[in-house]
């Protein structure tokens, strides 16, 4: 639906508050792991769209997570992931932008065997 | 002779008289030009009723006899040392939420119908407007004057202003109001008028007013019944906008039904955060969330649209998903907070065994299986040194500027993602309700000033933590953080006894 205002011109004068362009060459990029909701919500980073994924689980979302008990536990290598609602397997050595990621994509990842503190999703 | 004195019905008749004219020197609709592009028809304005006549001579001198008498309880409790009676310290921090969070809205409300005052052409809501107009300006000013007592002793209160305009998690109510006031008149009226201050306002004003007298703040109390005779009027306002919208013209009902959506929602998403005041932050509890939801929604909610049938109105949209949240929405806020802390101006703390049971009790379906856990966890990393702290940044919500923390309907294990694309760009949600709004009006909600992005861009005072709260005015290891630690923590102990007395210097 089109806005009702009492401007006609209201569409032509918005500010586009999260356009790419405002965040200094990176895109923004939410991440969240699935059945831990100590962590309360995704979180977010603004990083370079050439950003390596693997550099992206290392160095960002690894580190993020670290305090979660299950952190320890990880096997990346079974790590299943979602980018955008598809499921996909990411290519660790391609870039962010190569593995399909944009402004504000939205990565959920699971971890198959860990659920949580005693299996409570927590 | 003699000059008879009038009835109130005659003072008021007077005071309306000729205030509708119609102007000849310029055409109506430029001295209204907000009134009609919402699409409301409005086919007799003087059809509106206002049961209270109340007349400025009137307001005047029953407004001043309240303060006086609220005024004076405030200096009594200033001069008795009424912050030695509260409950627990921790009490400080709810007001701290309120003044931080609600009593900028009643500013924000006082300017809202001021506006709404001038722009209606119809005499009957232009005075109501404008009286409820002044109503909350004098609300903001006796509530600031009211906890103004507390900033004497306690942290996170002096920059409250500010930090409204600032706070991350303030931009939730502050965004909402300015959504509100964003609106044609006529929206405005039932955002506000209906849907906060008639369906959702003992929601809010209940829980912090018996909070209050729960545990020991007789200043806050006296607020509340000055202000209660004033609620009354503007729900009274709230429910004749509705009726006279529906009266007017059948072509109203879908905009009406539209906007109660709406803003049953944004409303619902709001009071989240008294969800979380009642169900963790009183020391001295009055009842759970839970409870409030299914006493002042479910069944006042219910007996009221049940009368609004007749028009043709329906239950809000989302009514149902909301009834579930109310088992879920407490404890996911206090979550958010609990790991956010280093970035919330007022105190956190882990709920102790007593206080958990508590929860366990009022949650029986939910609390043992998904949260008791969570807060068992973070208690034992808390002993081990290891209390957690979130250090990345959250997603926020588009609509509702809340952090995305909330849960599928039907499976409180996984968060609940929505999204959209539009104009090439896309957008999050954390529900139904949030998108559907997004929907209706992506050019508005495409300007939304969320916080976590407005720092990424560099727009909040630097890239770090400190930088960032030194924006907000934020007195970092004082304001913030766990409870117990804190300087308030201190000074409450030193008067209670609990620890040796800080030495006279």
């Amino acid at each position: 639906m089109p806005i009702v205002a009492l401007d006609k011109d209201y569409a032509k004068k918005v500010e586009y508050r999260d356009n790419v362009n405002n965040f200094h060459g990176n895109q923004l990029t939410y991440v969240h792991w699935e059945e831990h909701n100590m962590f309360c919500s995704a979180i977010a980073f603004p990083l370079p769209p050439a950003m390596p994924f693997g550099a992206f689980v290392s160095e960002v979302i690894a580190t993020h997570y670290a305090a979660h008990p299950d952190a320890a536990n990880i096997d990346w290598s079974k790590v299943e992931w979602m980018i955008d609602g598809k499921k996909v397997t990411p290519d660790f050595d391609k870039s962010l932008a190569e593995n399909g990621m944009k402004h504000k994509s939205l990565v959920r990842f699971w971890t198959p065997g860990l659920n949580g503190y005693k299996g409570t999703y927590s | 002779m003699a000059v008879k004195k009038m009835g109130l019905k005659q003072k008021y008749a007077h005071l309306t008289r000729g205030l509708d004219w119609e102007t000849s020197y310029q055409k109506m609709d430029d001295v209204f030009p907000y009134d009609q592009f919402e699409g409301i028809k409005i086919t007799d304005w003087s059809k509106w009723e206002d049961p209270f006549r109340l007349t400025m001579d009137s307001y005047w001198k029953f407004q001043a006899e309240k303060e006086r008498k609220l005024y004076a309880v405030i200096d009594a409790f200033a001069q008795n040392n009424g912050q030695l009676n509260v409950s627990d310290a921790r009490y400080i921090n709810v007001l701290k939420l309120f003044l931080t969070g609600v009593s900028p809205l009643e500013y924000q409300a006082h300017r809202g119908f001021a506006f709404t005052g001038r722009h209606m052409r119809g005499v009957g809501p232009r005075i109501a407007a404008q009286m409820q107009s002044l109503d909350e300006l004098r609300h903001f000013q006796t509530q600031a004057h009211t906890i103004s007592h507390y900033n004497k002793f306690f942290d996170g209160i002096a920059e409250f202003q500010h930090m409204h305009d600032r706070v991350w998690y303030l931009s939730v109510p502050k965004s909402f109001f300015d959504d509100a006031r964003a609106s044609g008149p006529f929206e405005f009226m039932i955002a506000i008028g209906f849907a906060f201050e008639y369906v959702l306002t003992n929601l809010l004003f209940v829980p912090f007013m018996s909070g209050a007298a729960y545990n020991g703040d007789m200043s806050t109390v006296t607020f509340g019944f000055s202000a209660q005779s004033d609620e009354s009027r503007h729900m009274t306002l709230g429910i004749e906008v509705i009726k006279f919208l529906l009266e007017q013209h059948p072509d109203n009902l879908p905009i009406v039904q539209k906007w109660v959506d709406k803003w049953f929602w944004r409303g619902f998403k709001v009071l989240g955060l008294v969800a979380m005041m009642m169900d963790y932050m009183l020391p001295k509890k009055v009842m759970s969330w839970k409870e409030a939801w299914e006493i002042y929604f479910t069944e006042a909610g219910g007996s009221l649209f049940t009368d609004l049938e007749r028009y043709g109105l329906k239950v809000p949209k989302y009514a149902d998903v909301a009834t579930e949240m109310a088992e879920h929405i407490s404890h996911q806020n206090w979550a958010v907070f609990y790991q956010y802390t280093h970035a919330a101006a007022f105190h956190t703390w882990t709920p102790d065994k007593e206080h958990l049971d508590w929860l366990s009790e009022k949650y029986p379906n939910t609390f043992d299986k998904y949260y008791r856990p969570r807060w068992e966890m973070w208690a034992k990393m808390d002993e081990e040194g290891k209390r957690f702290y979130n250090m990345a940044l959250p997603q926020l919500c588009q609509t509702c500027q809340i952090p995305m923390a909330y849960t599928e309907p039907g499976d409180p294990t996984q968060i609940s993602f929505r999204c959209t694309e539009w104009n090439g760009e896309m957008y999050h949600f954390c529900s139904d309700g949030c998108k559907d709004i997004f929907d209706d009006e992506p050019e508005k909600y495409a300007q939304s000033w969320l916080p976590v992005h407005q720092i990424f861009q560099g727009n909040c005072g630097g890239p770090t933590v400190p930088d960032v709260l030194n924006w907000y005015r934020l007195n970092a290891g004082a304001d913030n953080m766990d409870y117990v630690g804190s300087p308030d923590e201190q000074i409450w102990n030193s008067w209670k006894g609990k620890a040796p007395a800080e030495a006279a210097e």
